[in-house]
């Protein structure tokens, strides 16, 4: 017997009870667009927040002071020693020292209030160094950046964030104009460009950069003249990401003279791993629920396949005695699943595409609908179908042909 | 029909010389647990091509065992039953559906026709399960339903034809694969009188162009249309020459 006639078969089946078929695949219908549009918002999601953690900078490492390994003793917690000095910034910078090191940005910062004319606007004023901009990987909307010279010569200049810039001077230039933190007046060289419309950039477009000397001497004071709240540090390119970590590590360790770690060190990296870990988490558990509703529909296929063969228990005893082998009757009623799994798989396709068009505009979470996982869905659907129409076709190629056809 | 035992023959030259049915001290045992149940006790029949045999018996007497049998629906227990000289006795169920296909024709009491399907797409039935391609099947079933006079009934549904007609169909698909038996298992029971002539006659036609009829019936007056009719009582058979012949 021809597969294509089988297939008949199981068509003709499903087609004398829509209704039933259709009330069938819905379970399936339902799993599978859960499947596509969980996948989806999971996948929407990690390259939304792996997007913006590029924003914060290219291959970008921070290290922090303070140890994260609490050895003993009462510590004041990540962040909160001094143990990083300008120096240590500067031996970084080495190409010697750390040939994978492209750039190093020493960075302090406090929440200020600023003046400027008749306006006043509280906003972060970070001191670091002409590297910055290189790390952070900012562009400039106008003016210039901070350059060495600034630095060697304390000079009182500021390069301010477009939302700064924005809330201080309005639609005026701000080019030239005078800014004041504290008692000391500054000039604003440059305005940086946004950092782009990612959520949660407000603060990168909200900020004042000032050279690390003016802003230690002069603004913040402390501790700030010899140590650095934080070092920015860039890798030459992505892959030469670990090889940076390790030499700063290493350089660190060697100038602390120490070997357990009193600073720490993140990449942007191992924020994208914590983010996207914490999105596949949530991903995984959306695509159990879903993954249980096609176990349901599954369920729905082997029960009204079940009630398909006691139904036409007079049809299978039939097709045995004109001489259809138990082996022909069990494909043909795995068929007949098969294919109730493959329209529930379709239409569940269908729903959960039609879905991620849709749910974006309606929760305002971007949906990443893949042609594999739409594939792969539609794939397990079929399998679903298989699966379950195992027991139900068994049971059919079982009958014995005698009973069958003596039945009323 | 002439035309069609002629291929038949053609095909299988060997066959006629041997009987269609040749069943050698057949037994068939129940094992219901503690107590086994014996349906048949010794059956020996031989039937030669071209007979038209009758076999009669109440309900009980082992007659729808011996009907299974024949029909290659169920293995003898002992003894052994060649059907156009080849052993059934040891086949499979997958050997079995086989040899159902090719060389048995079954005529149901309750027609068993499906009923989503047209006429010839229930002929054509067989013919699937033996491997034959789209062309072929359509052009044998439409001969098989001009040869029981349905010829304009082909695209019929069961539920729009009577039930004579119906059992005419199923005539049809028994024939269609050119069988070596015709097994026909009360095949007037659910029909009225005028159905019952009109079936009745069909397998007479049949049987004098050549075709090798076993005929199961509980009514004397039907088993009369046979040229030879035997009796099964408590699982053994009695043959009476009473039929005309």
């Amino acid at each position: 017997m021809r597969f294509t006639e089988t297939f008949r078969f199981a068509l003709q089946a499903v087609t004398a009870h829509r209704m039933r078929s259709l009330l069938t695949t819905l379970g399936i219908l339902i799993g599978i667009a859960a499947v596509i549009l969980t996948v989806g918002l999971g996948q929407g999601a990690q390259k939304q927040v792996a997007g913006q953690i590029n924003a914060l900078g290219t291959n970008l490492l921070v290290i922090t002071p303070g140890s994260s390994t609490g050895a003993g003793g009462v510590r004041g917690g990540l962040g909160s020693a001094s143990t990083l000095t300008l120096a240590d910034a500067r031996a970084l910078a080495s190409r010697v020292v750390a040939p994978d090191i492209a750039a190093v940005a020493p960075v302090s910062q406090a929440s200020e209030p600023l003046t400027a004319a008749s306006t006043n606007w509280t906003t972060t004023v970070v001191g670091t160094a002409p590297a910055w901009q290189r790390v952070r990987g900012r562009t400039l909307l106008e003016g210039r950046i901070l350059g060495q010279s600034d630095l060697d010569q304390v000079a009182p200049v500021v390069v301010l964030g477009p939302t700064t810039a924005s809330e201080l001077f309005g639609v005026r230039d701000p080019l030239g104009q005078t800014v004041t933190v504290g008692s000391v007046q500054l000039t604003v060289v440059g305005v940086l460009a946004s950092a782009g419309s990612a959520g949660g950039s407000a603060s990168l477009d909200d900020q004042a950069i000032v050279p690390q000397t003016t802003a230690a001497q002069r603004i913040l004071g402390g501790s700030t003249r010899t140590s650095a709240q934080s070092i920015y540090v860039s890798a030459t390119s992505a892959s030469a990401l670990p090889a940076a970590y390790q030499e700063a590590r290493t350089e660190l360790l060697n100038l602390h003279g120490v070997t357990t770690a009193d600073f720490s060190i993140t990449s942007q990296e191992s924020l994208v791993t914590t983010a996207s870990s914490v999105s596949k988490t949530l991903t995984v558990l959306l695509a159990g629920v879903a993954a249980l509703s096609l176990l349901v529909g599954g369920i729905g296929v082997m029960n009204i396949m079940l009630v398909s063969v006691s139904e036409r228990i007079r049809e299978i005893g039939l097709r045995k005695a004109l001489g259809a082998a138990p082996r022909l009757i069990r494909r043909q009623f795995l068929v007949e699943a098969s294919v109730l799994g493959l329209l529930g798989g379709v239409g569940g396709a269908a729903l959960g595409i039609g879905g991620a068009a849709l749910l974006p505009g309606l929760i305002g979470s971007p949906v990443s609908v893949s042609p594999l996982v739409v594939g792969g869905a539609v794939a397990i659907a079929l399998a679903i179908g298989l699966l379950f129409g195992v027991y139900p076709a068994g049971r059919a190629a079982r009958l014995t042909p005698i009973e069958a056809l003596r039945r009323d | 029909m002439t035309e069609l035992r002629a291929s038949t023959r053609a095909m299988h030259p060997a066959r006629d010389s041997e009987p269609v049915i040749e069943l050698t001290d057949v037994r068939k045992v129940y094992d219901g647990g503690s107590l086994e149940v014996a349906a048949l006790r010794g059956i020996d029949l031989l039937v030669e091509p071209g007979a038209y045999l009758a076999i009669m018996g109440p309900s009980g007497s082992g007659k729808s065992t011996l009907m299974n049998i024949l029909g290659c629906l169920d293995v003898p227990t002992g003894g052994t039953y060649r059907l156009a000289g080849e052993d059934v006795g040891t086949m499979d169920e997958e050997e079995l559906a086989h040899i159902r296909n090719r060389r048995i024709g079954f005529v149901f009491q309750q027609f068993h026709l499906l009923s989503a399907l047209p006429a010839w797409r229930n002929v054509e039935l067989p013919l699937i399960y033996a491997g034959l391609g789209r062309t072929e099947r359509r052009a044998r079933a439409l001969a098989a339903l001009d040869h029981v006079g349905l010829a304009d009934r082909a695209d019929h549904r069961p539920s729009e034809l009577s039930g004579g007609q119906q059992q005419r169909v199923a005539v049809a698909r028994a024939l269609v694969t050119e069988p070596a038996l015709l097994l026909a298992d009360e095949p007037t029971g659910n029909l009225d009188s005028s159905s019952t002539e009109d079936v009745l006659g069909l397998l007479a036609e049949l049987s004098a162009a050549g075709s090798t009829i076993v005929l199961i019936t509980h009514e004397a007056d039907v088993a009369q249309a046979a040229g030879r009719i035997v009796h099964i009582r408590d699982g053994l058979l009695e043959e009476h020459r009473e039929g005309p012949e």
